[in-house]
């Protein structure tokens, strides 16, 4: 079982450390990860991207060409990956800034208005964590124990404390997202 | 214990990790995108308060080199991390430091060129690493890692090299595997050598007389041109050795190929995606990854070309590694090359059309 995934929107919106946790969490379950970030200028504004891959077997390459799940959290981004979904594949999106949503008939669209939500409940800083729930929900690759146990691994330790809200998020991300 | 530990972590945080286990003695960088978390991570991890490893942020790329030019000159481990134009501005103290036959490591994180460039990975530095980018006759042993597990691992297995053949040795990435996050089993540590090791396995290194009639003397000039070729000579004759004994090479899905991609480090990677894709198809395709990009894995290359319809050249540049593949096999069959340049990576898709189009 291979999972080819890539998370892309504003830099400082948390999505290459939402790639690490779920990269962190696949590499709890002892599976083989990559973690490919766009490192380039975007980390300082622009669009951000990374690619992660988790699977049973040795991942061959990092870099792909078309991925299962594509998660968007801009309109760049999703005009850039909408046509890079696998056939049967996956989109999710936050259609907070989204004007024109994905259109494609051949694959699965998914909508989490995970901004809104953030904001709601005063939880902007786990926003990432509301959107991972949501493809834990879709597209269950790893087990939500593995990423709280993934999140240990990554945050100091003076930080834990902080665990609860992240996992309150992802329950949350979880009950909020909705096929469209 | 924490030895046999799988870590997370990116190829240049593993050169970093792997220094300090393999007892390096010290680094000298001056930072630049994509592998500044080279100096970074030493620079957290503090090896001089644990090992004694000096680690030190040079004012230049030119102070780094000649800081290891020094260094290396006492016999020590000692090694700089830069990126393309960088390390053009080592390429002086590169070829002084084969000059005065002296180990080192130097890793390359290459990025797009030619001049500042990008930022974004590259591998067009391939002639300037093999085919000498300072003066003179000389070679820098090259390590192409194509996995994280390379990145921790060629760090002391270059440092075994350049004291072996007592020449520079370069590990040459790029931006892709410097920059992923892979998992990784980091090497088991290994004590800093002392003075008195120092001074019994390197004979010729500067740690003062020590009762000996003559001082050990590093230098690289000779101004009497018969002694000058001699001392090439003698270099040669290192290189050639060097060939013989130390080319290292992976072969993947090979015995069943009726075509063959030629790539390293991180386009070996995509290549063997690429592969993958093809035997879906039912086209039977191997891949040979040269390890060693000097010295070069030639025999093997000219013997799979006896196999082989043809053979695809994928490398992230306008096609260098091609001109030594056709050194290899010569006329015998056709061989292509498909790159991008200036930062993009090619996605597997795409050279898996290259390589339909050649067949």
């Amino acid at each position: 079982m291979t999972n080819e995934i890539i998370i892309s929107g504003f830099g400082g919106q948390g999505v290459l450390s939402m790639g690490k946790i779920l990269a962190y969490s696949g590499l709890m379950e002892g599976k083989e990860v990559t973690w490919m970030p766009a490192y380039g200028p975007e980390q300082r504004g622009g669009t951000a991207n990374c690619t992660v891959i988790v699977a049973d077997e040795a991942i061959a390459s990092p870099v792909i060409s078309s991925y299962d799940v594509v998660i968007v959290l801009n309109q760049p981004s999703l005009d850039k990956f909408e046509p890079k979904v696998k056939k049967g594949g996956a989109i999710i999106y936050d259609s907070y800034g989204i004007i024109n949503p994905p259109t494609r008939k051949d694959i699965r669209i998914y909508k989490i208005d995970a901004m809104d939500t953030a904001a709601e409940l005063g939880m902007t800083k786990v926003f990432n964590m509301i959107v991972l729930g949501g493809l834990l929900k879709i597209c269950p690759m790893v087990s939500i124990d593995s990423v709280l146990k993934g999140l240990r691994k990554t945050l100091p330790e003076r930080h834990w404390d902080l665990i609860p809200k992240n996992e309150e998020a992802i329950r949350k991300g979880m009950e909020i997202i909705r096929p469209v | 214990m924490a030895e046999k530990e799988v870590s997370l972590i990116k190829g240049n945080e593993a050169i970093a990790l792997a220094a300090i286990r393999c007892g390096c003695d010290g680094y000298f960088g001056y930072p630049i995108t994509p592998q500044s978390e080279v100096l970074e991570t030493l620079a957290a991890q503090k090896p001089w308060e644990t090992t004694g490893m000096v680690v030190l942020q040079a004012e230049s790329e030119l102070a780094s080199i000649n800081m290891v030019y020094g260094g290396a000159g006492t016999g020590k481990r000692v090694m700089t991390s830069s990126s393309s134009p960088g390390i053009s501005l080592m390429q002086e103290g590169m070829s002084y430091l084969a000059g005065a036959e002296l180990p080192c490591v130097v890793f390359n994180c290459m990025r797009g060129g030619p001049g500042l460039g990008t930022i974004q990975p590259s591998q067009s530095d391939y002639f300037q690493t093999v085919k000498g980018g300072g003066h003179g006759d000389y070679r820098l042993i090259t390590l192409a890692p194509s996995s994280v597990q390379e990145m921790a691992d060629f760090v002391d297995l270059a440092f075994e090299l350049a004291f072996r053949y007592r020449n520079p040795a370069m590990i040459l990435s790029d931006g892709v595997i410097g920059q992923m996050m892979e998992k990784v089993v980091l090497p088991g540590f290994k004590p800093r050598r002392t003075e008195e090791q120092i001074m019994k396995e390197c004979p010729w290194a500067a740690t003062g007389r020590m009762g000996r009639t003559h001082p050990n003397i590093i230098t690289s000039l000779e101004l009497q041109s018969e002694v000058m070729e001699q001392n090439n000579l003698r270099i040669q004759a290192k290189y050639k050795e060097c060939e013989e004994k130390e080319v290292r090479y992976e072969e993947y899905m090979c015995e069943d190929a009726d075509w063959l991609i030629v790539a390293f480090g991180s386009a070996a990677r995509i290549a063997k995606k690429t592969i993958q894709l093809a035997r879906g198809e039912g086209i039977k395709v191997g891949l040979l990854l040269p390890i060693t990009l000097w010295p070069f894995p030639t025999r093997q290359i000219e013997a799979l070309g006896r196999k082989v319809k043809g053979i695809l050249v994928l490398e992230f540049n306008a096609g260098q590694m091609i001109e030594d593949v056709k050194l290899a096999v010569g006329c015998s069959l056709p061989v292509e090359h498909y790159g991008r340049l200036g930062g993009i990576v090619p996605d597997p898709d795409e050279a898996l059309e290259a390589l339909k189009k050649m067949i």
